[in-house]
């Protein structure tokens, strides 16, 4: 019963039997009947200022849950006592051709229910993402070590997993390709290569008083979300499913699974409550396995699990883009680029995936912060024998923006400048404002005022003169220092992904339900939806709770990805609460004081678990609880639909040009690191940071984002290093052999500030600006402040290559390569000048 | 089927054991290739601590044992006998939460919180041991076998710091687990 939960607790602790008369004294004249409305109304507890639900550091709507361990992921969800539990069998090859799959053995293998094959899927075989070409089980072509061949449910986890190696499997094999320069040179891609072009690059290149070249190789990343990849599929009543998966895009999931199983999407339910980590790596590639447990939930009418081993997670599933890339440009004098030419190659794996929007997302980032000037920008899409790689965190903007931080680490040394001078030159600015595809930058001088503060509020120049001073003294710990900035452009470059719904439910006890296509994965987009409703409302965030997403709430969401999370489903939850609250507006007018003739419906507002109506003398106060009552005594819908459409962008792929964003996030780091050169061990011992939020929604979060991404960042650049061995292997598929940031790497001195007193220029969400992806960029500083200590073996003359990540390794390499250069230079005879 | 704590061998290949989990006495039968964390997870429903990586490298699956931060992971059931087991259901008390997990609410602590249960129980076992001190980099090293993916550390620390002032260490120099 609703009203026994509701009784105030007395204040000390009182015997039980005073307790329940006091309890059976309270429910006098409550508890009885059976009408439709709440006996007690939610009540706001605190008066909070004026809209000030919104902006306040609040904490995570699971927080209690979160330090209880009763915060429920896939795993944890208590499953049918006769669910059948799935293992994998995957392809040992690279690629080949599959010549036989004997799973005689297999079936008769202890506690196996059901064993299938791609002969056993009812309908699509194909569950590619975007394009064609992700088939769900191997049909004969083998395309990467991991890629599913069969699927076994058994009784036990175990048993099917011992099931699995009773398979029979030969294969034709044939050699793997791995590289992907070679890829590119023989013209085997995915998707069609992309180019961009402003003005005339040649003659740029041609005419500029200077002219570099350099290459370089970014490495992947592993997505290791502490939760791997998991689902559990349900059965139900009619001919379909219902799929518990950890997900960042159900509405794409209900979407395959209803296609593998030649039934209707409304048959399909998915329901996603939170993830354990996900970064892009469950945006499309959370999808197979739930469209495999479907198949098995169906054929049995059992509940079936499936949760990938960590090993088999990180081989199965793709990763972030590794790319090669290459640079030549021009400049002046002042280092300021005249234009160019960037070619950026992406590993994109076997199939296309999402790698057409990642690769131009990497080509709409070639420019960073600055102005390339007459520049051609071209994108290639090069296919592999390894698994698809997907989205994650940046989508391949973090991975082009290391192209022209290179170029201005390499340009600033060819000068003889500092490299932040060099990049202060280069910042977009007045008349150097249109990016080379098409967009205006907008907020033009905000990156330089970040920039400045940064500058000084890390003390950047003292630091700068204090460690030339150290290297001069030191000959083995060398240390570095790099300022970098980002500018990240906000929105789905696929234009039609940029909408959101929402669905608000108010009850008649007044507590308010908010159910938005977004999905929460510790990036803290639950919090901020509610803050949003809360404030449109004029309620507490404790009257408004947010539900697991779920396609039958709503439908046909975009995945929760591109930092878009809050900017759409934000919106889209404000346009439900500001339709509600309208709606309650018109009711309250012409219900209360009708004697009097209404109330005023100009001025009415929502506040601290009121609606107010007049001012001064006339004002009249209306608690929400009593409101909604009256509202649905009097037949007012209490519930509504929102919806959001991004506007302004556009992007015109066969002219190359458009606005493919609706506005830019910003910041910048400085990092400081100690190399020990004759090891290549490094640390980095502070970091500090300005980042640009717009107008905060919450700034806990924000700088949490912001923290969490530049470690990350650091990870992907320094530790995270992928091995594949000759066989297309990959051999670092765990914690052991693959190394995340761990606390170690915190830097002992790490200042995140937010830039203050700059709302976004376009109307976001409450002049918010999108926070999950820009921040990862601003690892790039560890990575530039590494080659500046490495620089300082030359008399900064020289920066050297580093490819990344910046093992220890490779960073021990690149110091033996400086005093081998070097040797070999002082035992030359002096040539005269550049000969350049 | 009856059971004799003395008879530990079971006809079935499995073996009983007597643990003490969240101050309850329990007993498990279970086959002896059965680790902990497994047991807690699937015989006893305490989902709290999580399966990260399954080979003791994460951290996401620590308990106490005894008191000792112990990855659940790499513990067979079968060796837990007569020991007491604390799982993240089991931190706080009839007085409220462990200072660690108020810490952990008030610094906010976690991100997407599938770490938060390992990071809160090595925090605990931690704080109480007067062997680590109490600087930020003896608490970092301490601290560097639980994996953040999302990077919370800076929030993590100073949540330990900040409960430190409610926990009184424990075990002295010389005692071992």
């Amino acid at each position: 019963m609703r009203t026994l939960t509701n009784i105030k607790a007395p204040e000390a602790a009182p015997s039980v039997s005073h307790e329940s008369s006091e309890a059976r004294k309270e429910q006098t004249g409550r508890n009885k009947g059976d009408g439709p409305l709440a006996r007690d109304t939610t009540t706001v507890h605190r008066q909070s200022a004026t809209g000030g639900s919104s902006t306040h550091a609040r904490a995570h709507e699971s927080a209690i849950k979160h330090v209880t361990g009763r915060a429920a992921y896939i795993d944890d969800i208590p499953a049918p006592s006769d669910v059948l539990h799935i293992a994998l069998g995957l392809s040992p090859v690279a690629h080949g051709r599959l010549t036989r799959l004997d799973l005689e053995k297999v079936k008769r293998a202890p506690g196996v229910v059901d064993v299938i094959t791609i002969v056993d899927v009812p309908g699509h075989t194909d569950i590619g993402p975007v394009f064609p070409g992700d088939p769900i089980f191997v049909d004969d072509e083998i395309s990467y070590v991991g890629q599913t061949l069969f699927a076994v449910a058994a009784t036990s986890y175990k048993a099917a997993r011992l099931a699995v190696k009773e398979a029979v499997i030969e294969i034709d094999e044939r050699p793997a390709s791995l590289d992907p320069v070679t890829a590119t040179e023989r013209g085997e891609f995915v998707r069609p290569t992309h180019t961009h072009q402003s003005g005339d690059w040649q003659q740029a290149l041609e005419s500029s008083a200077h002219v570099l070249e350099g290459e370089q190789f970014v490495g992947g990343q592993e997505h290791f979300y502490l939760e791997g990849q998991a689902c559990l599929v349900l059965p139900t009543e009619d001919e379909g499913v219902m799929v518990y998966t950890s997900n960042q895009h159900p509405s794409e999931t209900q979407k395959l699974v209803a296609e593998v199983l030649d039934i209707p999407f409304h048959a399909v339910t998915m329901e996603m409550r939170r993830m354990g980590g996900g970064f892009g790596g469950k945006e499309t590639q959370a999808s197979p396995w739930a469209c495999i447990a479907a198949i098995i939930a169906r054929r049995t009418g059992r509940a079936a699990k499936l949760r990938l081993p960590r090993a088999e997670d990180t081989r199965a599933t793709g990763k972030r883009h590794p790319f090669n890339n290459r640079y030549r440009l021009g400049f002046d004098d002042q280092g300021v680029l005249t234009g160019g030419d960037i070619t950026v190659i992406g590993d994109c794996g076997y199939s296309p995936d999402l790698s057409d929007a990642v690769v131009d997302r990497a080509m709409f980032h070639a420019d960073n912060a600055y102005s390339l000037g007459q520049a051609r920008v071209t994108g290639h899409r090069a296919k592999t024998n390894t698994a698809s790689n997907t989205a994650f965190r940046g989508f391949g903007g973090p991975q082009g923006m290391m192209i022209i931080e290179a170029a201005m680490d390499d340009i600033a040394r060819h000068l003889g400048e500092d490299p932040l001078t060099v990049r202060k030159r280069n910042l977009y600015r007045l008349g150097r404002d249109v990016t080379h595809y098409g967009q205006r930058v907008e907020q033009i001088t905000l990156l330089h005022d970040i920039v400045e503060q940064l500058e000084a509020s890390s003390d950047y120049w003292s630091r700068r003169k204090a460690i030339a001073e150290f290297n001069a003294k030191s000959p083995i710990i060398k240390k570095g220092l790099a300022l970098t900035p980002v500018k990240f452009g906000i929105s789905f470059t696929v234009q039609h992904l940029n909408q959101a719904g929402a669905l608000l439910l108010v009850y008649t006890d007044g507590s308010v339900s908010i159910n938005h296509g977004g999905t929460e994965m510790g990036q803290g987009l639950h919090t901020k939806v509610c803050q949003v409703v809360a404030r449109e409302l004029g309620l507490d965030l404790e009257q408004v709770r947010i539900t697991a997403t779920r396609t039958d709430k709503v439908p046909n969401t975009s995945p929760t990805a591109a930092s878009s999370g809050a900017d759409l489903n934000g919106q889209a939850a404000r346009d439900a609460a500001s339709k509600l609250r309208e709606r309650l507006f018109d009711f309250a007018a012409q219900h209360f004081d009708q004697e009097l003739g209404g109330l005023d419906r100009e001025g009415m507002r929502l506040e601290g678990g009121e609606l107010i109506a007049g001012v001064g003398e006339s004002e009249r106060r209306i608690p929400w609880g009593e409101l909604i009552q009256k509202a649905y005594l009097a037949r007012v819908s209490l519930s509504e639909k929102g919806f959001y459409a991004t506007p302004l962008i556009h992007y015109d792929r066969d002219a190359a040009k458009g606005r493919p964003f609706y506005y830019y996030a910003h910041g910048a780091a400085v990092a400081e690191v100690e190399v020990d050169t004759l090891s290549g061990e490094y640390r980095l011992s502070r970091a500090d940071i300005l980042h640009d939020v717009g107008d905060s929604l919450n700034p806990a979060i924000d700088i949490g984002q912001i923290e969490g991404a530049f470690i990350q960042g650091m990870g992907w650049l320094t530790s995270e290093e992928l091995k594949w061995n000759e066989q297309g292997r990959l051999i670092s598929d765990g914690p052991a052999t693959y190394k995340i940031p761990a606390f170690g790497d915190l830097p002992p001195v790490f200042n995140v500030d937010l830039l203050q007193g700059h709302p976004n220029s376009q109307a976001s969400i409450y002049r918010s600006k999108a926070v999950g992806e820009p921040p990862f960029m601003l690892g790039i500083s560890v990575w530039s402040a590494l080659r500046d200590a490495l620089a300082s073996l030359v008399d900064y003359r020289h920066c050297p290559r580093l490819d990344t990540p910046a093992t220890p390794e490779r960073v021990l390499m690149a110091a033996e390569a400086l005093r081998n250069a070097t040797l070999v230079k002082a035992a030359q005879p002096e040539t005269s000048d550049d000969p350049a | 089927m009856m059971e004799h704590s003395e008879t530990r061998s079971q006809g079935s290949g499995e073996t009983t054991v007597n643990l003490t989990v969240n101050g309850e006495p329990c007993q498990l039968t279970l086959p002896p290739n059965v680790v902990l964390l497994d047991a807690l997870r699937d015989r006893l429903g305490l989902t709290g601590t999580k399966k990260g990586c399954d080979h003791g490298q994460c951290g996401a699956c620590t308990v106490h044992i005894d008191g000792q931060a112990v990855n659940s992971c790499l513990r067979l059931a079968v060796m837990c006998e007569g020991r007491h087991i604390t799982t993240v259901e089991g931190l706080a008390s009839d007085v409220g939460l462990h200072p660690v997990q108020q810490a952990f609410l008030e610094h906010d602590a976690y991100q997407c919180g599938f770490c938060t249960p390992g990071q809160m129980m090595s925090a605990a076992a931690l704080l109480e041991d007067s062997r680590i001190a109490d600087d930020d980099a003896a608490v970092r090293e301490a601290m560097s076998g639980n994996l953040c993916r999302c990077g919370a550390y800076k929030n993590i620390l100073s949540a330990i710091q900040d409960a430190r002032r409610h926990v009184s260490p424990q075990r002295t120099e010389g005692e071992s687990p």
